[in-house]
């Protein structure tokens, strides 16, 4: 399989990597760099649990060759706690219970992510659609609106 | 009070916690089975069946080890030893053997030094197969002429049972309306958002064996580990990591993790084997298609005579649960109402479909919707309520049921209460507009299964506490956290038993080598019984500290008491400190290991006759919802707008997370009712991935209003019973209850699809104006 040298920004770090021209970000993610926080849920775009940012707008790592995102900048859920300190949405998903298996979370809170900096204050109808891909088997998705509004509240 | 008793409440009991594991989950940190780091591990594969029943003439693995890389390759012949989860049932091998049953089932596997490799190698696989019949359904099954998928089951049926239990011609005879229907329901499935996986390791040298895998029940996997692979048990660890949800399919041992232990034995090495999305549906365990025939008799005030129920379920190519789920669909029929008599007839029929087993409220969900439903219907021939037909029903504990069923408390009184009120049923129940519409129903489930599958003598619950030189106390349980929040919860009956802050502890669970043996997370018996295990091990190390604070302040146990990491001499100034009572405890022999242990009170494990542990527990949750429905009568869409559910969990421990089970488990419900179903073109799958098998997004589903009821149990820890199970098969009834109100269609298939509720609107319109052309030509002749 012929590789390229893919020159991408990961979570603010730039990195050129050999990268097999049929890889996919999942892969190159997970099995490359190690950054197992993006989950694989399905057998392609079809559960939201590998939802990554890709110049700011949510994607799904597990249909996305990784070559597509040469010079482009890459966010997972490893970028989002600074310095220790968790993310507003991050905070929010673990105290009220956004989270159960947590297998979904990571998705979930990215999409969450490019909702809430695209629009900061949104409406219970703005967040069931922004997260319409992302499934979640446990919460019955009560507590995950609830950790999204409270974010967005701690954000401002 | 005793320690444990109910009403005891303060420092970490009924505070809503967040997970002591959540922080690991939003960040990203957590690590389950895929994200183990395993570098140098081989790919493991799997090759599936593609024919649906067949003889196995022959495998040729030759051209597969041939090829550079492949450095295992196992079929059934590796494994001559069945397995499966009830004793008395074990007809499974990991790898098929003779036979196959159903498409997709296991029949060789590979490991490979990478994933190309892999898939390459089960191509080159060559299978000779001789097809045989295949049934797809319990009548064809069951045909006198079929073939039998056992040789050891005539007639193709796994298991029949007939319970009758007080005198149900009498209570049928005596009742003032009898009426009887038949209900039929989609097969469903769990849909756990990890896909599954195993990481197995083979350490050559010393002929031992540590898998990784995404269980619920550790211990089962370990035995059946043992038993497949003929190795002594002190020779297997098994260690499970987060593991992303289970409802009940990780319950029993999968075959895959049989094969990824089998491939690293033959392998020399690691593997790991990870499933794909269509795999782990193929390996399913879900709930069976079920057919029921549901007969009830009512006194015209409402009290319940007499029960009949015939229940056929489909419960695919091996045993697995199957005796298991056939028996709590009769036995869960009682301990909700009162009732005073039944007859039960279960069939549990084999097919050549990927097996069925336990999924979350096990058994109970579809027999529970025909239930209510009928009851629902026989209340408004009486002219009653539907909420006064329940009350005119209500068990008052302590109550023992006729099949045996030990009540101790029963909080629905006042659910039904709370969801009435919170509702407005009364004001807005039959008065809504055309398309909108109100239902409601009860439900009810086992807090933990009193008996265990294997009857060892053990208590059903241990867990361990260590107390070291650094102060900190490490919880050891073998309960199994699969999202649930158990170990949250461990850790907060620990803390408030010693009256000591959360982050003095630290739960360490499910290795093995480390922990102490448990039987898992299934039957909702965690909170319960590991629950009262973790009191008596705080009790213990509390009883420990107060002695050794009493030696080193030279006075009497009796005059010492704690306030949290104070010790102190009653009445006086004179403390320890929270170092200094550890040294103290820590003194005479080093670290302190404690340990506290529960079982199951003997009155609770249920009765004599033949199947009557299924369905015994020691407490049993209820819970009651009503249900608001928009239906689209031109499409057929109905609409959930919102659920409002009351749960009676004895004493919620952690309110936080009785709200989140309660509210997943009402949708869970909401799934099975409104979209989900497998489906199967001669025993293929046609909706193994997420969009086909519809789970309801986060766009379509409802705000769900959760009240928590408490009425302490005296076997329950602080009085707790379950929470994640009890509230989902009520969602069902209410739902079809609602879409009566809405449209006047009683439905008694399940699910409500668009699909299935247009039918039967377009059947009743047709109806509807045949009626009127008989009237006017009847009108016309006259």
């Amino acid at each position: 399989m012929p590789k390229r040298i893919l020159d991408v920004t990961i979570n603010g770090t730039r990195r050129e990597d050999a990268v097999a021209d049929s890889t996919l970000l999942l892969d190159y993610l997970r099995e490359q760099l190690g950054l197992t926080g993006t989950k694989r849920g399905c057998d392609g775009g079809e559960c939201g649990a590998c939802t990554v940012l890709i110049d700011g707008e949510p994607a799904l790592a597990c249909i996305t060759l990784a070559a597509r995102c040469e010079g482009r900048r890459v966010e997972t859920i490893e970028s989002l706690a600074r310095s220790g300190r968790m993310s507003a949405l991050q905070a929010a998903f673990h105290e009220k219970l956004g989270t159960q298996c947590g297998f979904c979370t990571p998705g979930m809170i990215m999409a969450s992510e490019a909702l809430l900096r695209r629009d900061p204050h949104p409406d219970e109808a703005a967040i069931r659609a922004a997260l319409g891909g992302n499934i979640c088997r446990c919460t019955g998705y009560v507590k995950i609106i609830e950790s999204v509004q409270a974010a967005a509240e701690a954000r401002e | 009070m005793k320690p444990g008793a109910p009403g005891v409440r303060g420092v970490a009991v009924g505070v809503r916690q967040p997970l002591i594991d959540g922080v690991e989950k939003v960040t990203g940190r957590a690590k389950y089975t895929a994200d183990l780091p395993a570098a140098g591990a081989l790919v493991g594969a799997i090759l599936r069946s593609p024919a649906a029943h067949a003889t196995i003439r022959g495998i040729d693995v030759s051209a597969a080890l041939a090829i550079p890389g492949v450095r295992a390759v196992v079929t059934g012949a590796d494994c001559d030893i069945a397995y499966g989860v009830i004793p008395i049932a074990q007809n499974e091998f990991p790898l098929a053997r003779e036979r196959v049953r159903y498409r997709g089932e296991p029949v060789a596997a590979v490991a490979a030094v990478d994933a190309a490799t892999a898939r390459a190698a089960l191509d080159a696989i060559v299978l000779d197969f001789e097809p045989l019949p295949a049934y797809f359904d319990d009548a064809a099954a069951r045909a006198p002429d079929a073939v039998l998928l056992h040789a050891n089951k005539p007639g193709n049926v796994e298991r029949e049972v007939d319970h009758v239990f007080g005198d149900p011609d009498a209570g049928f005879a005596a009742a003032d309306l009898v009426r009887e229907e038949r209900f039929h329901y989609a097969e469903v499935t769990h849909a756990m958002m990890e896909p599954n996986a195993a990481l197995a390791e083979w350490d050559a040298e010393r002929g031992r064996l540590t898998l990784h895998s995404v269980t619920q029940v550790p211990y089962y996997v370990h035995l059946a580990l043992a038993r497949c692979l003929a190795l002594d048990e002190s020779r297997i660890r098994v260690v499970k990591p987060f593991v992303g949800g289970g409802f009940g399919h990780r319950t029993e041992t999968l075959n895959f993790e049989i094969v990824a232990a089998l491939l690293a034995r033959a392998a020399g090495g690691t593997v790991k084997l990870e499933l794909s999305r269509e795999e782990s549906f193929l390996t399913h365990r879900g709930r069976p298609q079920t057919d029921i025939r549901m007969k009830i008799g009512l006194a015209r005030d409402g009290a319940i005579t007499a029960v009949d129920a015939e229940i056929v379920q489909r419960g695919g190519a091996y045993a697995g649960y199957g005796l298991v789920t056939i028996l709590y669909a009769g036995a869960l029929l009682h301990a909700l109402y009162r009732v005073p008599a039944s007859r039960y007839r279960g069939v549990r029929v084999y097919a050549n479909t990927p097996p069925n087993g336990a999924m979350r409220g096990h058994g109970s969900v579809d027999a529970r919707h025909a239930f209510e439903s009928l009851l629902d219907r026989m209340a408004g021939e009486l002219g009653l309520d539907p909420f006064a037909v329940r009350r005119a029903n209500l068990i008052v504990p302590p109550w023992r049921t006729i099949n045996d069923l030990q009540v101790n408390s029963c909080g629905l009184g006042e659910c039904l209460d709370i969801v009435e009120r919170a509702s407005r049923w009364r004001e807005r129940r039959g008065r809504l507009p055309r398309g909108r519409g109100l239902g409601m129903a009860c439900s009810h489930y086992v807090s933990g299964s009193a008996k265990p599958v294997h009857w060892t003598g053990e208590p059903h619950a241990v867990v361990q506490l260590k107390l070291d030189f650094d102060g900190a106390v490490t919880v050891l349980t073998g309960a199994s956290d699969i999202g649930q929040g158990s170990s949250t919860l461990i850790a907060q009956v620990a803390a408030e038993v010693l009256a000591l802050p959360l982050d003095r502890f630290r739960v360490f669970a499910n290795d093995s080598a480390v922990t102490p043996k448990d039987n898992g997370s299934y039957s909702s018996r965690v909170s319960f019984m590991v629950g009262n295990a973790a009191i008596r091990a705080a009790d213990a190390l509390r009883r420990e500290l107060i002695q050794a604070a009493a030696r080193k302040l030279e006075v009497a146990v009796e005059d010492v008491e704690a306030d949290g990491e104070t010790y102190r001499v009653r009445g006086t100034d004179r403390e320890l400190g929270w170092k200094d009572v550890v040294n103290a405890a820590l003194e005479p022999s080093g670290t302190l290991s404690v340990k506290g242990a529960w079982s199951t009170p003997p009155e609770t494990q249920g009765g004599k006759f033949r199947g009557a542990a299924v369905g015994s527990s020691a407490g049993f949750s209820y819970a009651a919802q009503v249900v608001e429905v928009a239906v689209d009568e031109e499409t057929g869409e109905v609409r959930v707008e919102r659920v409002w559910v009351a749960h009676d969990c004895g004493r919620a421990i952690n309110p936080l997370a009785v709200e989140g089970q309660v509210q997943g488990s009402v949708w869970m419900g909401m799934g099975q009712a409104l979209g989900e179903e497998t489906r199967y073109h001669d025993g293929l799958h046609l909706r193994a991935n997420m969009i086909d098998y519809r789970i309801p997004t986060i766009a379509e589903s409802p705000p769900i209003e959760t009240y928590i009821v408490e009425a302490p149990d005296p076997n329950g820890p602080f009085g707790a019973k379950e929470a994640g199970e009890g509230a989902l098969s009520g969602f069902l009834p209410a739902l079809t209850s609602a879409i009566a109100d809405a449209t006047g269609i009683a439905l008694n298939e399940l699910p409500a699809t668009p699909e299935h509720l247009l039918a039967a609107i377009v059947d009743r319109r047709r109806a509807a104006q045949l009626a009127a052309a008989k009237a006017a030509r009847a009108a016309g002749g006259a």
